[in-house]
């Protein structure tokens, strides 16, 4: 068995709640995210997700919890030969919506994060900042009763991180619970909300 | 947990992150499908499903000809036998023979019987006897071809038993000792060339379900993707089964076609090459060059067989793949 990463986690996120999930790097933050991704189980413990133990969702009902979960990854994971706005309309495709349905919703939202003038390009020809906001609203799209991400401003500079988080607290008024993992404390110290503090594995919560 | 209401448009206090962009006249979709079109894989894949389909087609055309070849020299035998009278003293040969053929012609499914005149026989012995050959001289039996109808099945016992009684020195040949032979050859041929066959389908099926994993390696990202956006196993393994049975169907066709225009090239070669060593050659091991009918019904066959291999195959690693993904109990 290889090195522990995370150990006696005990933590709930609350509906609509905002929170921070820093640490340094290597602290085990994107781990954490992806344990509550459920991409990856814990060797011990237990994680619940909506009311249910991870371990006893039967499989065919992993999609449904999915589409409740936004997830930003920190690669972004855009499919690149389609164009920005076919990228964040991807998770209402999936659902099998109708495309005259979703269009303005997902026009607006681009206009929203910016990306208006961006929409028919392919993600090669995005900067990092705007491959950024474009996973932002893809995970934002469905919108989703949770969202986690991963160093959301990390390929970005200041004065857009700023704009990126009053996106993500709008977001959070407007119901959805918000974790955002980043190392960068001048982001942190712009929105007081609750701090979930990884170091060395082991968690510390500053409410 | 309550749904969240939709994102507002921004307020004083969040301001937009631009100005309204303006809009692009361009379209917004690619028009391509959630799985990557023309991918180095794809086209790769399609290359050797291609060069699977042309020589699984080559091989089954090649079959289909020598099998009715080898039926055609069988029926070709099997519809004739000849009756020989050897000459005796005192005999009136030519009553004999038209005597033979009387008897030969009452059987049922005889439809024809030819007697070999004085020249036809010379010309047959010419190569051992020389030429200038006075047949009323020696004792060379007289031979008549009997013709059988397509289908038939004349009693040869019987009219074994009558020639023999009736016309002296007269004996049948049904030929059976050479169609047995044939049908051994002919049965061998074709069980060897369907071994052949079945041997390059088995290689051809290994190799396309190889090459379709290998391609569907390079789009493990979209699927995980495609997983954390919320996409069923259903959804997912239709783009991928739609996608790979078009370039599965594209590489067969290719294949396919390619077969059959060197079957179409083969016999105009054939054609124009009737009278020469090597077009009787050829043709007396292949007849006409032409896969005929079923031949072509079995490259369509494996046509459809070979794409719906390759969709299959995709679906199959996709299911996989979602498998490994959803089930939380084995993603430790």
């Amino acid at each position: 068995m290889g090195r522990e990463v995370l150990s006696d986690l005990s933590f709930q996120v609350a509906p609509n709640s905002f929170q921070f999930l820093t640490g340094p790097s290597g602290a085990g933050k994107t781990s954490l995210l992806r344990l509550m991704l459920l991409s990856i189980r814990p060797t011990r413990g237990l994680v619940h997700v909506f009311g249910q133990e991870a371990s006893k969702i039967p499989p065919r009902q992993m999609p449904t919890i999915r589409r409740k979960i936004g997830v930003v990854f920190q690669d972004f994971r855009l499919l690149n030969h389609l164009t920005t706005y076919e990228n964040v309309a991807l998770p209402l495709q999936v659902k099998g919506k109708i495309e005259a349905n979703y269009r303005q919703d997902v026009t607006d939202l681009l206009d929203w994060v910016g990306l208006g003038d961006r929409m028919h390009v392919l993600p090669p020809v995005l900067s990092g900042g705007e491959k950024q906001r474009a996973a932002i609203a893809r995970a934002l799209i469905d919108q989703p009763d949770v969202l986690l991400a991963d160093e959301p401003t990390g390929n970005v500079d200041p004065p857009l991180a700023r704009r990126l988080l009053r996106l993500f607290i709008e977001l959070h008024r407007s119901g959805t619970s918000v974790v955002i993992a980043t190392h960068d404390l001048s982001l942190m110290d712009q929105f007081d909300a609750r701090r979930l503090v990884l170091n060395s594995g082991r968690l510390q919560i500053y409410e | 947990m309550n749904k969240p209401s939709a994102p507002t448009a921004p307020t004083q206090e969040t301001e937009p992150v631009t100005e309204q962009a303006q809009k692009s006249n361009r379209p917004l979709k690619s028009g391509k499908s959630i799985v990557p079109g023309e991918t180095i894989a794809s086209t790769a894949l399609i290359f050797v499903i291609a060069i699977m389909a042309f020589l699984a087609c080559l091989t089954l055309g090649a079959v289909s000809m020598v099998s009715s070849s080898a039926n055609k020299w069988q029926s070709d035998i099997s519809r004739e036998v000849t009756i020989q009278i050897k000459p005796a003293d005192g005999q009136a040969m030519e009553d004999d023979i038209r005597k033979a053929s009387r008897i030969a012609l009452s059987f049922e499914g005889v439809s024809k019987v030819t007697a070999l005149n004085d020249a036809a026989t010379a010309r047959l012995l010419e190569p051992w006897l020389g030429s200038g050959l006075e047949l009323a001289e020696l004792p060379v039996p007289r031979l008549l071809t009997v013709s059988i109808e397509d289908g038939a099945n004349p009693d040869f016992t019987a009219l074994r038993t009558r020639l023999e009684a009736e016309v002296p020195g007269a004996s049948l040949d049904d030929h059976r000792a050479w169609v047995n032979r044939l049908t051994t050859m002919a049965v061998t041929m074709v069980f060897i060339g369907f071994s052949v066959f079945l041997l390059m389908m088995a290689a051809t099926i290994t190799t396309v379900i190889f090459a379709t994993r290998g391609a569907m390696a390079g789009n493990r990202d979209v699927v995980e993707v495609l997983h954390f956006v919320g996409a069923d196993s259903a959804f997912i393994s239709r783009q991928f089964q739609g996608h790979f049975l078009l370039l599965g169907l594209k590489g067969a066709l290719i294949g396919t076609a390619s077969a059959i225009a060197l079957f179409l090239l083969l016999g105009v070669w054939s054609y124009f090459s009737v009278a020469t060593p090597q077009g009787d050659q050829a043709s007396a091991l292949f007849g006409s060059f032409s896969p005929g009918i079923l031949g072509y019904l079995g490259m369509f066959a494996v046509t459809i067989m070979v794409a719906g291999l390759t969709a299959l195959t995709s679906r199959w690693t996709v299911h996989k793949q979602i498998q490994i993904l959803q089930d939380y109990n084995r993603s430790l």
